[in-house]
């Protein structure tokens, strides 16, 4: 059993041209590798007609629909996050009950509004009454701004998980760029902080210090847009853990914070 | 065979790695089935004479039969000539030159003077883009990238150069190539390490447009997890063939 915390898949609203190959390219690598289920959101309509990190609640809703649509075509190996822009909170709390009561089985923040932002309590707490992770896209160590989004770093984050000490939180791709030895000094100590593998970095030294930080207890495997860096941290786990802590890191680790029966052989 | 042509000995300045002492490499090697590793001495980049890492790495690859050693050449500085000749006795499969570290010019008079030699010495000349992801480089690590006009500049520059591109994305090959006469293009290598695959699959992409036959087997190690250049090919349908070019015949074309 494998599942990828961190996928994403496209749809016709988008301005890529080659959407489906890249929606089967994932399915095929996947295969290839071995992932049970890819968990995914689509960020609105990835920059056609609202910014991908601000998208607006039509696209917002039209990425979810399309996600539906695709975890009902993919019965057994997609589940799918919520994509929420929680500046628009009442649209953000309706969308997460609809797309929750449709099947999702989670809740994904990009970088619309910063992660300790008291706009993001309400959708917090809906993850705490639904009984869902929030997958939060991080900036390792963000030293400034970044055009294009309003992006958090780990110290965001746990602030946020600070203050809602029953939600799971993931934060997103370690691997992604920036400072991940930062966050991982940061999410240390913060024991609802679940720290997601995916990113395109494969640094030497990245892995060891993932484990040492916060255990194979508090780690989740996943792509992002790499699938071939994802697979590379899988095999160097391998040689790093034992068979138990392997599956932590696969599978049982989400398993235990998304919703009982998310997974086949959960 | 699997040869490493982008590989790495000794400490690297910004951030702790582990496995970059010799036996630690050696034993990545094993881990991942890779028979060769072409070999530069990490910390010489950041020294203000990068080739006294030089003797410490011919001395290592004597001992360590699966190391090539790919010394580094200044040639900023006065004994740069020898540093070359140095490495052609010594039966270097290349020499390495990253101005952006270096402090050069990256087509400057220098670095073309350098390219005009290795043809001349007909020794490939190795470069890379980047050794880490900007996004998380040390704040004091203030190196810009290699640019690529700077390649199609080298390339230009003398008809006999070969040159090894390493760290390089798909929009930097593509720049590259397709901004090279064939012939130019034909000169040039490029290391597999930073092209992505699926569900992007670059990887595969350039290797159609462009084709095999300019792509070799690199990893970044220690800096970077060897598995990943294993997993892009595991993920491509390649014919075996292909793959065995990309993996050893290539790199061994290009250093013959």
């Amino acid at each position: 059993m494998l599942v990828d915390v961190h996928a994403h898949f496209h749809h016709a609203r988008t301005p890529r041209a080659d959407w489906r190959e890249r929606n089967v390219s994932r399915l095929t690598a996947g295969a290839r590798i071995g992932i049970s289920v890819h968990v995914a959101s689509v960020l609105g309509s990835w920059g056609l007609t609202s910014p991908i990190y601000f998208p607006s609640p039509r696209d917002v809703t039209a990425g979810n629909d399309a996600l539906l649509a695709l975890q009902r075509e993919h019965p057994d190996s997609i589940r799918g996050y919520v994509c929420v822009n929680p500046n628009d909170t009442a649209h953000a709390r309706a969308e997460i009950v609809r797309c929750l009561d449709a099947g999702m089985i989670g809740i994904k923040l990009a970088a619309s509004r910063r992660a300790d932002d008291p706009l993001l309590d309400p959708i917090a707490a809906l993850a705490l009454e639904r009984r869902v992770p929030v997958l939060q896209h991080i900036w390792q160590h963000r030293r400034h701004d970044w055009p294009g989004q309003e992006a958090s770093d780990a110290v965001e984050l746990c602030a946020l998980a600070r203050r809602h000490p029953d939600v799971a939180f993931i934060l997103a791709h370690i691997g992604g760029g920036g400072d991940w030895l930062h966050s991982l000094g940061v999410v240390e100590d913060v024991p609802n902080v679940y720290v997601d593998l995916s990113g395109s970095g494969v640094d030497g030294g990245m892995l060891e210090a993932c484990v040492e930080s916060v255990s194979v207890e508090r780690l989740l495997w996943g792509t992002d847009l790499t699938m071939d860096t994802g697979w590379a941290k899988l095999r160097y786990l391998e040689t790093l853990l034992s068979k138990d802590e392997m599956a932590l890191v696969r599978w049982k680790n989400a398993a235990r914070i998304f919703p009982a029966g998310a997974f086949p052989s959960d | 065979m699997r040869i490493d042509c982008n590989a790495f000995l000794g400490a690297y300045p910004w951030r702790k790695v582990p496995g970059t002492a010799p036996d630690a490499l050696v034993q990545a090697l094993d881990r991942v089935s890779i028979d060769a590793a072409w070999v530069t001495h990490l910390p010489g980049l950041f020294w203000r004479d990068p080739t006294e890492g030089n003797a410490w790495l011919y001395e290592t690859a004597r001992k360590e039969r699966r190391f090539k050693p790919v010394p580094t050449v200044h040639p900023g500085l006065a004994q740069w000539e020898q540093v070359l000749a140095d490495a052609a006795n010594a039966g270097a499969p290349a020499v390495r030159c990253d101005p952006m570290y270096l402090g050069l010019e990256p087509a400057g008079g220098e670095m073309r003077v350098l390219a005009a030699a290795c043809g001349a010495a007909h020794l490939p000349l190795m470069l890379a883009v980047r050794l880490e992801d900007g996004r998380q480089r040390h704040p004091n690590d203030r190196a810009g990238e290699l640019p690529a006009a700077a390649v199609r500049a080298l390339i230009r520059s003398d008809t006999d150069v070969r040159l090894l591109v390493t760290h390089a994305d798909r929009a930097f090959v593509e720049e590259v190539h397709f901004g090279s006469t064939p012939e130019e293009a034909r000169r040039i290598w490029w290391d597999i390490c930073w092209i992505w695959g699926p569900p992007e699959d670059h990887l595969a992409l350039v290797l159609d447009t462009i084709g095999s036959e300019r792509f070799v087997f690199g990893t970044g190690q220690p800096l970077r997890l060897p598995e990943n250049s294993i997993a892009k090919l595991d993920l491509l349908d390649l014919p075996r063939g292909t793959r065995e070019a990309i993996e050893s015949k290539n790199v061994g074309e290009l250093a013959s």
